[in-house]
């Protein structure tokens, strides 16, 4: 007999639990500037680098430097800034009308705020998103009116969804936001689809396919990735790592490959890391992917490293599995303080303003608040009908549902 | 009027409707430079171009995936998947999405695809060449759910298919390809070329989803089948001599439940046929709606003629099979009862 060691099976786990020192050695932080930013048709087999480092703008001093700075103007950089606190108001807002019991659910976005603000504006009317639940900042980026958004979230009269969906799955043609399904990663080879399609018919326009970095272990997340590649499609294929998956660190779907972004160097996609919380650094490399997009040299993929600071939704607890001081230890800050500075220190923001923009955004979020309220909320108030569940399971409705209908007694 | 087998019939449809409207686009697996392993895509590719008929990687979730991105963006994806028995990874993306993006949007987005898939057993296919998946899809509300028995139904259904507004599974049954297979696997199968039904339209025509068929007039007995049963259900009245009537459903979802309930009326007995397995199938669904509509008509009770509850075997095929002598006994069986 031979001396064969026995198998042991490798389970990861991440650096460090409850009541333990947060601990973020191991994310390497490149410096703000230093990653170069190649011509949009480079060959994907040039810049594999990119998808290892990450791309920075803004530096611990709130200046833009290196080559992808310079893309936004003062005006673009304050019209960022109000949507990404006007999101944090929305999302603080709404998670007290869900304590208060006015809805059943709520999924916050504190500390990913620059990833959907700022990635719209790389995009024109027309392109279409397929997100996941935490890219409201698509929305908002965008002028959709908050109150419809509150209207679907409370499921009220007014809801435009008919209070068919849970609360935060949005749906907007008409701002390039498709329906968000609630279960993970169907909507990423969705995206590739949306994209094939405006090539087959020789159109402008282009896709943009969301997912986090725990649902990028789902079979869908590949098929996105297959298609992606083979056809070429013109989509931007995002992923938001933001470090956790509802409990489960981003190891366990992470495995052996060195980052997410990784992923596609075996489709032959270009793949880029970015700085999450820099609102700079992640439009620029947005409008880098778009306009590869736009130019029909096919897909690209975004890994942004940024940090859930909240829980993954209401019904979650963060200090069951991770240290509860984690976010503060967080080595790429917070987006709007970040943002904050920088304008600051280009002179065109001051405390003072930035204080009396916080008042204003919150006028008009209690504003919206109390317009959706007047339509009800999930248990007082006017609510759809029970009509309405019957409605749109076709374009026509069926006998057999007709039947059903008129025996609920409508 | 030509003669078409059940194969040209769907690649007519396909042919018909591409020419029509150029945002039909038609792909899947082997579907496109070769015609498919089936060959109803055949010749599509040349005449419409490789960004209307195309391969795809071999990734059913991504067919699927892909044709409703495409039909949100204003798209009409009629697809292939090879095998029925392949649709398993794609069923996500049917089930939750696909069935579902009209009613979770409130008709923001909508989901006009069509999925062919070659089903059933009868060519010594084992238990992954041979499944009959239509209760899988019949129990997901949203979706619309066909078995054509014949090429001039294939055609007509499939473009009906193709111009609805929802997602429409569309499951040709494989063994009627060639002929109207009656279950008598040691004779030779009659080619559609010698058959009324055989006779196909060049043109456009649609057939309504929803709308079953009588195929055979009778006082004795209802007969409820699709696809191939409705054939073997025919050869089983000829040799019983039974005049059983037999319905042709066509379409599964929604179902034409009228025209069930007026022959149980007329006969009082009521057999129901199918390929897929007995228990939780969609015979189970129609005998539920009978004794629910004519509870009071019936003389005996309903009998459901099925594949046995087990995975289809390769070696005794003719022993799962569910032929013209299991339904002829079934056939006695409610005339005794």
């Amino acid at each position: 007999m031979t001396d064969v060691p026995h198998l042991s099976l490798h389970v990861p786990e991440p650096a460090v639990r409850p009541g333990g020192q947060p601990d973020f050695s191991n994310v390497k932080i490149a410096k703000a500037g230093s990653v170069p930013r190649p011509p949009v048709d480079v060959a994907p087999e040039e810049v594999r680098d990119l998808a290892y480092s990450i791309i920075r703008v803004l530096n611990r001093e709130g200046e833009a430097v290196g080559p992808w700075a310079g893309l936004l103007s003062d005006e673009e950089l304050l019209a960022g800034l109000r949507n990404m606190m006007k999101l944090r108001a929305f999302d603080a807002r709404m998670l007290m009308a869900q304590r208060q019991g006015k809805t059943s659910f709520y999924m916050q976005h504190l500390g990913e705020e620059a990833v959907s603000c700022a990635f719209r504006k790389a995009l024109n009317k027309g392109d279409m998103n397929f997100p996941t639940y935490r890219q409201a900042g698509l929305l908002i980026a965008d002028d959709y009116p908050m109150v419809e958004m509150m209207n679907q979230i409370y499921s009220n009269e007014a809801d435009p969804l008919r209070g068919r969906q849970l609360p935060i799955m949005y749906s907007s043609k008409e701002h390039g936001f498709f329906t968000i399904s609630g279960n993970l990663a169907t909507q990423y080879v969705q995206a590739v689809g949306w994209a094939m399609a405006s090539a087959i018919r020789n159109d402008t326009k282009i896709a943009a396919a969301w997912i986090g970095d725990g649902s990028t272990a789902e079979s869908d997340f590949h098929s996105a990735l297959v298609f992606a590649s083979t056809y070429k499609a013109p989509v931007i294929l995002n992923i938001v790592n933001n470090q956790w998956a509802i409990s489960t660190f981003q190891g366990i779907a992470r495995g052996g490959s060195g980052t997410f972004a990784a992923r596609g160097l075996g489709f032959g996609i270009p793949a880029l890391r970015v700085d999450g919380n820099d609102y700079l650094a992640v439009y620029a490399v947005a409008k880098w992917a778009a306009e590869r997009a736009r130019r029909n040299l096919g897909p690209t993929l975004i890994e942004y490293v940024t940090y859930r600071v909240g829980a993954h939704s209401t019904s979650d607890d963060p200090s069951a599995y991770r240290p509860k001081t984690e976010s503060e230890a967080w080595p790429l800050g917070d987006p709007v303080l970040r943002l904050k500075k920088h304008l600051i220190v280009r002179g065109v923001w001051s405390e003072e303003r930035h204080a009396q923009a916080e008042a204003e955004i919150l006028d008009e979020v209690i504003l919206a608040q109390k317009q959706a309220e007047s339509h009800g909320t999930l248990h007082a108030g006017g609510r759809p009908s029970v009509r309405d569940i019957f409605e749109g399971v076709y374009a026509e409705m069926p006998a057999h549902i007709r039947r059903q209908r008129q025996k609920a007694g409508y | 009027m030509a003669r078409m087998t059940m194969i040209e019939a769907v690649r007519s449809a396909m042919d018909v409707s591409m020419g029509r409207d150029d945002h039909v686009v038609v792909f899947g697996e082997d579907v496109g430079y070769f015609g498919g392993v089936f060959r109803c895509t055949q010749g599509l590719q040349a005449k419409y171009g490789k960004t209307r008929c195309f391969d795809t990687p071999i990734n059913e979730s991504g067919i699927l995936g892909t044709a409703i991105g495409m039909a949100a963006y204003g798209l009409k994806p009629c697809i292939e998947i090879q095998f029925a028995d392949y649709m398993y990874p794609a069923y996500d993306q049917i089930t939750q999405e696909a069935a579902r993006i009209r009613y979770r949007s409130n008709g923001d987005f909508t989901c006009p695809i069509v999925v062919r898939m070659p089903t059933g057993g009868g060519i010594f296919g084992g238990q992954t060449h041979s499944q009959s998946p239509e209760a899988l899809f019949t129990h997901v509300c949203g979706l619309k759910v066909i078995v054509p028995s014949n090429p001039y139904d294939a055609k007509g259904l499939l473009i009906a298919a193709i111009e609805d507004p929802d997602p429409v599974m569309f499951l040709e049954p494989k063994r009627l390809y060639n002929g109207p297979f009656d279950g008598h696997h040691e004779k030779p199968v009659t080619p559609w070329s010698k058959h009324d039904l055989g006779e196909v339209p060049d043109g456009h025509y649609t057939i309504p989803i929803g709308k079953a068929e009588v195929r055979r007039q009778g006082e004795a007995v209802t007969v409820v089948a699709y696809g191939t049963m409705v054939h073997v259900a025919l050869a089983a009245a000829e040799e019983t001599g039974i005049d059983a009537e037999v319905i042709d459903l066509r379409s599964l979802l929604p179902l034409d439940l009228d025209t069930i309930v007026q022959s149980v009326k007329k006969t009082g007995r009521c057999v129901v046929v199918h390929e897929a397995t007995l228990t939780s199938g969609f015979g189970g669904e129609v005998v539920s709606l009978v004794q629910e509509h004519c509870f009071y008509n019936l003389e005996a009770p309903i009998v459901r003629v099925t594949g046995w509850d087990t995975p289809y075997p390769h070696a005794q095929e003719w022993d799962y099979f569910p032929g013209p002598a299991r339904v002829g006994r079934a056939l006695k069986e409610v005339m005794e009862g």
